[in-house]
């Protein structure tokens, strides 16, 4: 009984958790980041990448170059030469490199700070985020749109490395509250207009090592963490089964 | 148990003519009879205590670092988590804490619910209880908004404008709660104070009075058999264990299985997929930036639901604080000669299952928008709700009179 219990009680829990996470449909070009945050190698990338393309407006104001350098095992020399901005010490916070007052007269508004960025969207968004930069001729300060995030005010920063894409879109024709079809734009499919330096197999690979990046700086403890959670978990296991056992020796006074 | 005080000499004897410390544990845990035939149920009270004590220890060392207020609250919780040792796994311990807080407790008032231990001569007990409840809303509320996330700040916006429909003084009481005239650097310094001082204390002092007027009616038990009116020739009652070592030791097993369980969220799904704690609080409160959809977290929703099943938002309000005050008053609408659901009739078995389900269903509407077919259902179900205080005098006073066992149901293994 009481091990029935608690095992529905954990099917429950763990359910609840993961149907509340899986909300939302899929509508063709959302994709799932499929990064892996324990992967060294692509959490190194995805810093390198950072601190090439992101760190000029993109602050990551509560991770130190020295903890991102100790957590990813990036060594002294590599940090001083990579990841540490000129005129920063190594143990700073990452801050963005652009004026505030300028940041607002050239995009509209402050570009956010990416620390938490993982965990208020999620690793798939911003995957999603860059990977759906779009031409869009009604966009007139940067000439992109993006379809996670329509009407963004950051440029394709990463036009260079993906090119430039267009949306096909096709009209789908759904029935309205009132009865009436209702034609509205959806989305069919991307088109290259401007091939970039990397393939789209290589771009995915890129956003993803970034994304990764910032699901580890969103969470620097995550991977430890876990791995210390299992020791626990085992630890607390073999102390119920022992209190249980005790529990059970007691017990047998009772009729 | 003065003679035994007596034959022992040194350190012991000294400190109990001093201190009555062998005269309490006698009457708390040696000499207290509980009955024997506790089941899963009735581990949850030790639990709650547990993650009372727990959520103190650890609120302790985050307020070390915490730094409440408008512009640090933010900051400081980030610079706990990531650059304080160990901060990584003591602020999800408190934070996903407040919400196995609430699964316990829920857990513990259904176990009353299901074997009437409100009824006399438990009532004051149950009204003790729930005032811990009420209290426990309170803190957990504050606890929420500290942070000064995006959600904190929209959720409390939400929470505590319902106190603006109070007519007359409502305007002036949401003012004198913010301490400004919106949300801001006041509100978050006061409920700092109140979060870790003021209702802190508070519940110290009605969890000891719950414990008291535990141990002055005694447990009831699955049966709803009072085990005092059946004694032996020890003058103890037959059906009756010392809680130590028996319970002792079997509420350590309970202990065992919750910490299992506690530090697989903890240490695995520390968001439990948004539940626990929600992704739109790790961006800092922007009064300019509304969340897709405001919901409060998971433990406070059924009411959240009820109070926008109503049309009209005072009436909403007025129903959202019935059906938590409506618990209250159960000792003296339940009119059953038995007080366990195991010697009732079916028609009171449907009729709480049928609350157990809909206080369930409110609490998953509460976590949706409020559109479309939600809205009817969180309707349908707010009057479900109700009908189960409503309907309870009449069908317990019907089927609630079974024959009763002379012995509680107990299988020696």
């Amino acid at each position: 009984m009481r091990t029935k219990f608690t095992s529905v009680l954990l099917t429950l829990l763990i359910g609840a958790g993961a149907a509340h996470a899986s909300e939302g449909g899929n509508a063709g070009w959302q994709r799932s980041a499929d990064n892996e945050v324990a992967n060294l190698a692509s959490l190194q990338r995805g810093a390198n990448n950072f601190m090439a393309y992101c760190s000029g407006c993109h602050s990551l104001k509560y991770a130190r170059y020295s903890r991102v350098a100790a957590d990813l095992k990036i060594s002294d020399e590599l940090r001083d030469q990579y990841l540490v901005k000129p005129g920063a010490k190594f143990t700073d916070y990452i801050t963005s490199s652009m004026p505030e007052a300028d940041a607002v007269e050239w995009f509209g508004k402050l570009p956010p700070d990416l620390s938490l960025v993982a965990r208020s969207r999620s690793p798939d968004w911003i995957f999603n985020f860059l990977t759906t930069f779009y031409a869009d001729p009604a966009a007139r300060q940067t000439g992109v749109n993006n379809l996670q995030l329509p009407g963004t005010a950051m440029p394709h920063v990463l036009s260079s490395l993906q090119g430039v894409q267009t949306v096909v879109w096709k009209n789908v024709e759904t029935k309205g509250s009132d009865g009436k079809p209702v034609v509205s734009h959806q989305f069919e499919k991307f088109e290259p207009a401007v091939v970039g330096s990397l393939t789209p197999a290589q771009y995915d690979e890129f956003v993803r090592d970034t994304v990764n990046f910032l699901q580890y700086a969103s969470d620097p403890t995550q991977v430890e963490r876990q791995s210390i959670g299992i020791w626990v978990v085992l630890f607390l296991l073999m102390f119920t089964g022992i209190a249980y056992m005790l529990k059970k020796e007691y017990w047998k006074d009772v009729t | 148990m003065s003679a035994v005080i007596e034959k022992k000499g040194g350190f012991r004897a000294w400190l109990n003519k001093r201190l009555p410390v062998d005269q309490f544990m006698e009457d708390q845990l040696t000499g207290y009879y509980a009955p024997k035939n506790f089941n899963i149920w009735y581990f949850f009270g030790s639990l709650a205590l547990l993650v009372f004590v727990m959520q103190i220890v650890t609120g302790i060392f985050i307020t070390m670092h915490f730094k409440p207020g408008w512009a640090t609250a933010f900051d400081s919780l980030q610079y706990f988590v990531r650059e304080v040792p160990y901060g990584w796994l003591i602020h999800p311990m408190h934070a996903v804490g407040a919400s196995f807080f609430f699964v316990v407790v829920y857990l513990h008032m259904a176990r009353a619910l299901m074997y009437g231990s409100y009824k006399a001569p438990r009532e004051l007990l149950w009204v003790i209880g729930m005032l811990i409840y009420l209290a426990l809303m309170a803190e957990a509320f504050m606890g929420y908004v500290l942070p000064n996330g995006n959600m904190s700040y929209w959720g409390a916006q939400v929470i505590i404008n319902l106190f603006g429909v109070i007519p007359g003084i409502g305007e002036g009481l949401t003012e004198w709660i913010r301490g400004d005239y919106g949300i801001g650097d006041a509100t978050l310094t006061r409920f700092f104070s109140l979060h870790v001082i003021a209702v802190p204390f508070l519940l110290a002092l009605l969890i000891a009075l719950h414990l008291v007027a535990l141990r002055q009616v005694g447990s009831n038990n699955p049966d709803g058999i009072e085990i005092k009116e059946n004694l032996g020739s020890n003058g103890k009652p037959v059906d009756g264990i010392p809680f130590h070592p028996y319970y002792s030791l079997k509420d350590i097993v309970g202990v065992g299985l919750f910490l299992t369980l506690f530090a697989i969220v903890v240490f695995f799904v520390p968001t439990f997929g948004g539940l626990f704690l929600e992704a739109p609080n790790f961006e800092p409160a922007n009064p300019t930036s509304t969340p897709d959809h405001i919901a409060p977290v998971w433990y406070f929703t059924p009411y959240y639901a009820i109070l926008r099943a109503v049309p009209d938002q005072k009436l909403g309000a007025l129903l959202m604080g019935l059906s938590v005050a409506a618990f209250l008053f159960l000792p003296w609408l339940d009119k059953a000669k038995n007080k366990s659901y195991r010697y009732r009739g079916i028609l009171s078995k449907l009729l709480l299952g049928t609350f157990f389900v809909t206080f369930c269903v409110l609490m998953w509407l509460g976590l949706k928008p409020a559109d479309g077919i939600y809205v009817l259902l969180a309707r349908i179900f707010t009057v479900l709700y109700f009908a189960f205080f409503i309907l309870l005098p009449f069908v317990s006073k019907a089927d609630g009179n079974g024959p009763v066992p002379n012995r509680v149901t107990y299988n020696a293994h």
